[in-house]
């Protein structure tokens, strides 16, 4: 089905993907870099950390990086079809389960399936920021500002955004 | 409120709960354009991500809910697959104002992004690779993967002061097939999410016994 129709790749490859994102967007980078990278070959490993980063650079849900995706495999009918695939299902069944939930007696369950779900989510988090290291901090100097904006960021409530530029910026000077 | 009417109609109910300590709690729902162009904004305001700038339009600014009614909700969406903040646009849209008003907060939140996100894949496929702008992207990368790595140890914060090996065998175990041996994630969540779910359940009972 990939090699016929691109749209329709695009449809399915995330329409799936979408539906087993426990965690959100982030815990799905990893699935999303195998996908678009190892099997496909739509983009390679710099195209996608670039995504990535325009990704986190630009406004809105981060999880839009698909936009870019869709874009480099289908040009903008792909950048269209990726999005509403990514985001679509998963939004109608929330509605859908959403009005199941809210009946008063069906309360413990929900909780309970959330906390188990937390140390999934972050364990796909982690993943995700390991595959991205190793395709972005090829240089000593690169692993340091990764480590430093890790560190800043933990330690303090600076906006990320501060973080990013200056990141841009010692990568104009030429020092990352 | 119940499953079989409008949402937007139930509103109102919530109300007598609240108690008399906390005046003005809902505005009148707003309308289709209002949810649209509300949504529209807090993502535009959304660098790295949507979610502060959400909470603060839809309980602060609008009052369109109380803080618990938003927690309620945002907590429906995280354990919900998907992305988190476009679950919460259609589930609190369709609250406020039925289908209708999922779509609109649904198609507010990603129109004007989706637009830019489009401009800015032209303009890299065109110009990515312009020296400089590789480099420039190449540091913006570094410091994204870092504020990445920070979010997942604030996340992991409150699993490592409770001390829950268990917890923490399944969060790195998932860690290691996805990050370290680059399994498909089905596959590793189809195992994991059941086996996860059954542990909770259980140390739950025995704290409760």
């Amino acid at each position: 089905m990939s090699s016929q129709n691109p749209i329709w790749a695009l449809i399915s490859t995330f329409g799936l993907m979408s539906l087993f994102a426990v965690g959100g967007a982030a815990a799905a980078v990893p699935e999303m870099h195998r996908i678009a990278v190892d099997v496909h070959h739509w983009m390679t490993d710099k195209q996608f950390a670039d995504a990535y980063a325009i990704a986190q650079l630009s406004p809105g849900p981060n999880v839009l990086i698909v936009t870019l995706i869709g874009y480099a495999v289908a040009g903008i009918p792909g950048a269209l079809a990726a999005t509403l695939a990514m985001c679509l299902p998963t939004a109608l069944l929330a509605y859908y389960v959403s009005r199941l939930l809210n009946r008063p007696s069906q309360s413990r369950w929900p909780a309970l399936i959330q906390a188990a779900l937390v140390p999934l989510s972050i364990g796909l988090m982690a993943a995700s920021a390991l595959i991205l290291a190793q395709s972005t901090d090829r240089t000593i100097a690169a692993l340091l500002l990764t480590a430093t904006v890790a560190l800043i960021a933990s330690v303090s409530r600076v906006n990320p955004l501060w973080l990013l530029l200056a990141g841009g910026l010692l990568g104009f000077a030429g020092i990352v | 409120m119940s499953t079989d009417s409008a949402p937007a109609a139930q509103e109102p109910d919530q109300e007598p709960d609240q108690g008399p300590d906390h005046p003005a709690i809902h505005a009148p729902p707003p309308g289709l354009l209002a949810l649209f162009l509300a949504f529209a904004r807090m993502s535009l305001a959304g660098f790295g991500g949507v979610l502060v700038f959400a909470r603060h339009a839809i309980v602060d600014r609008h009052r369109w809910m109380t803080a618990d009614e938003f927690n309620e909700t945002f907590a429906l969406c995280h354990f919900l697959p998907g992305p988190n903040i476009v679950n919460l646009s259609m589930v609190f849209g369709s609250r406020l104002r039925g289908i209708a008003g999922g779509v609109a907060a649904f198609t507010g939140l990603l129109l004007p992004p989706t637009l830019i996100m489009t401009v800015l894949a032209i303009i890299y496929a065109r110009f990515g690779d312009v020296e400089v702008l590789r480099r420039i992207l190449a540091g913006i990368s570094c410091a994204a993967v870092g504020l990445l790595i920070a979010v997942v140890f604030r996340m992991m914060t409150p699993l490592l002061k409770r001390m829950d090996v268990v917890v923490l065998i399944l969060m790195l175990g998932v860690f290691t097939a996805i990050g370290v041996f680059r399994w498909p994630l089905q596959a590793v969540l189809v195992i994991a999410i059941p086996l996860s779910i059954a542990v909770t359940y259980v140390m739950r009972r025995k704290v409760a016994v």
